[in-house]
């Protein structure tokens, strides 16, 4: 709008201001800052060390599986792989705020979270390693398949949860996204569902700052956690590197939720310090002095002096790395002893019931394949 | 046996599904008060309540992305999507999604979702109303798709999709909602099997949903003209009965396919293939399409021309009658 419309706007109705507009940004909700201290809030929270050493853990060895899946990928073990790493306290955070029976509906970078299910290495590698679409018995695991086209688990997760009130069960469902998922359509379909029906479902959106090479300066018009109020559901925005922080947010979301109140929308401010993909180049996009800042954020190096400050004992750090250490190993191992399936085997996954063109296909691709054998 | 319309049809066996299993959900917009703008849902949500007949919001992919989390859960929903044009906002749910959640999941996962579609033109409606979109979904590898022309078959075979633990798109020929019919006491087919018409003896007319009607018109007028001209109602169109469809392609060796939508890259063009790949030597014409024009639908007044009428059929009945290989 030009300067004349504005003025003509306030000339001509004066009394049509809008009623509503955009607020600014929320601060974060920290306990523990960058530097390991705690903020004033952390500190009248305080502290439960054993499980704060829990939550710290699940982020080493995820860090730990973020770094052998790339030099896999590297040496050309993995086809692809998708790092994590600087997420780990937003992951690890909320769904360790979860309980056992609640439905997990990730995106596709969610390994922290994926491990702190269960997920073994081998499972979470088979797909990146073009084995398998995904390596791991979702309804098992209590944590669904990854989904790559982006926001699209959103309305699943929304569509699971009206099934878990229709069973009367109390149990809700927390669906990751991210903050360029957040501008798909599914996205604000679900938002705008899950809160038209009052259902139990967490949106939990890791703003990690970067979609590829999108910034999310120009992804949205207003903040995330401001979009919620729209859709008509409490938001929490949280600094997604304090792991403390991230639990206790998800524990009151899930509250909330499970309370029968509707949805809620969690914000966390967090940074994908990797590129999108191995296959991506971010020294296109951005610059160095944006990583260097948030390293300085890192969620574990804030935990590390943390726990050192509240007296964690050497011997606890020593043991982790030697986890960590024996983790590595098993990663690489279970990375080469992922068997690709029989190419035959997948006619018989596509459908439930036989299916007379899986049939006829299958018999022309064996018999081909005993053709092709006997020549040799 | 009773008479039904097409739509009593349909409403009678989604009345049926719904009493015979708990799991069964319908979902769609302004299906539950209203009863759907077809009046196919009239008076389900009033029996089966308001959690069972769901009014949704106006969003086709959050229709079908909440069917599969349902279905996740345990459920078996049964979508509407209100017009034919309005299933494109929901296409990567139902082709992304839906089709190969099962396959992505090595198999592990099973979704018996039914997308009710009514499909096709013919009455006067405005843009969007009017499509005949099933060869996208016949495409998609994962999903089944059925076509039903009759109430008998309208009532089975919903029933029958929704008993289905794979993903069906069902459609339903909107033209045909009002046509009255018998509806017997048991479903003489399953699901994917087609249903041969009369005897084909000079010529056979392939048809599914909207078409068989007009295919077996075309067959009564043939045959006043001495051809013995039979009709498959394919039913299925994905997989197709080919069992059924290549012995009565056989029996004359002139196949005429009939279908409202454009024929490029059509079921026509599938069914032409198949004939032609199974049949070669049997066959004494090429297989002809009577289709819609490959254009955007029109505008109502001139949909007449634009969809295969009684004549156009005909003429290709004719022309393949008189095909004489040189």
């Amino acid at each position: 709008m030009s300067n004349r419309d504005v003025a003509s706007l306030e000339r001509i109705a004066p009394e049509l201001e809008p009623q509503s507009i955009p607020t600014p940004e929320r601060d974060v909700i920290r306990f523990v800052q960058s530097d390991g201290s705690l903020t004033e809030l952390g500190q009248s929270r305080g502290v439960d060390v054993g499980f704060a050493q829990s939550l710290y853990r699940e982020m080493v060895l995820a860090r730990r599986l973020d770094v052998e899946a790339l030099a896999l990928q590297r040496q050309g073990e993995l086809n692809l792989w998708l790092q994590c790493a600087g997420q780990e306290a937003a992951q690890v955070g909320s769904i360790r705020a979860l309980d056992a029976a609640d439905m997990v509906f990730p995106s596709y970078r969610e390994h922290a979270a994926a491990l702190s299910r269960g997920v073994t290495p081998s499972e979470l590698l088979s797909q990146w390693r073009g084995a398998s679409h995904t390596g791991w018995d979702g309804a098992a695991r209590r944590f669904h398949l990854y989904s790559v086209v982006l926001g699209t688990q959103t309305l699943h997760a929304t569509g699971f949860a009206a099934g878990s009130r229709l069973a009367d069960t109390d149990d809700i469902v927390l669906t990751y996204f991210g903050d360029g998922a957040a501008s798909q359509g599914d996205v604000n379909e679900a938002l705008n569902w899950a809160a038209a029906m009052k259902l139990p479902v967490v949106f939990f959106c890791q703003n990690n700052q970067w979609a590829i090479s999108t910034p999310s300066s120009s992804q949205m018009g207003a903040p995330l956690h401001q979009r919620a109020a729209g859709f008509g559901m409490p938001a929490w925005h949280v600094d997604g590197n304090d792991v403390l922080a991230v639990h206790a947010v998800t524990e009151a979301a899930a509250l909330h939720v499970r309370s029968g109140r509707g949805p809620a929308f969690i914000e966390a401010q967090t940074y994908r310090m990797a590129g999108h993909s191995s296959s991506d180049d971010p020294g296109r996009y951005r610059g160095t002095d944006e990583v260097t800042l948030w390293s300085g954020r890192d969620p574990i190096s804030r935990m590390t002096a943390l726990l050192g400050e509240l007296g964690a004992a050497e011997q606890f750090f020593d043991e982790l790395r030697a986890e960590s250490d024996d983790f590595a190993r098993d990663i690489r191992s279970a990375c080469l002893s992922i068997e690709r399936p029989r190419f035959e085997e997948l006619f018989g996954n596509v459908y439930a019931e036989p299916h007379p063109v899986m049939e006829r296909e299958r018999a022309e691709f064996h018999a081909f394949a005993s053709m092709l054998n006997a020549e040799v | 046996m009773e008479t039904m319309t097409l739509g009593g049809a349909l409403n009678a066996g989604l009345r049926r599904a719904l009493e015979a299993d708990d799991r069964v959900v319908l979902l769609g917009e302004d299906i539950g008060r209203l009863g759907g703008v077809f009046r196919v849902t009239d008076g389900l949500q009033r029996q089966f309540g308001a959690n069972r007949v769901v009014d949704t919001p106006l969003a086709e992919s959050g229709i079908v992305g909440t069917a599969i989390g349902l279905a996740l859960r345990g459920f078996r929903p049964v979508c509407e999507i209100q017009f034919d044009g309005f299933v494109y906002p929901a296409f990567d749910q139902i082709v992304s999604q839906l089709a190969k959640l099962r396959a992505r999941s090595g198999g592990r996962l099973t979704l018996p979702i039914v997308i009710r579609i009514p499909g096709g033109g013919g009455i006067g409606a405005v843009e969007h109303h009017s499509e005949s979109n099933e060869a996208y979904f016949a495409h998609t590898a994962g999903l089944r798709v059925v076509s039903c022309s009759n109430p008998n078959d309208a009532f089975w075979m919903i029933q029958q999709a929704i008993a289905s633990d794979d993903p069906v798109i069902f459609f339903e020929p909107k033209r045909r909602y009002w046509d009255k019919g018998q509806v017997e006491p048991q479903p003489d087919l399953p699901l994917h099997g087609s249903r041969m018409i009369g005897e084909g003896d000079d010529a056979l007319l392939v048809a599914h949903g909207p078409s068989v009607a007009l295919a077996l018109a075309a067959a009564a007028a043939a045959h006043e003209d001495g051809y013995s001209v039979g009709v498959l109602d394919l039913r299925s169109l994905s997989p197709l009965d080919l069992p059924t469809l290549l012995d009565e392609a056989k029996r004359s060796g002139r196949v005429v396919v009939v279908h409202e939508a454009s024929t490029f890259g059509g079921i026509g063009a599938e069914i032409a293939a198949t004939i032609t790949e199974h049949c070669f030597t049997d066959l004494k014409s090429p297989v002809l399409r009577v289709g819609g024009y490959n254009m955007p639908y029109p505008p109502a007044g001139v949909e007449n021309q634009f969809l295969p009428d009684i004549d156009r059929v005909l003429v290709a009945i004719d022309r393949s009658l008189s095909f004489q290989v040189a």
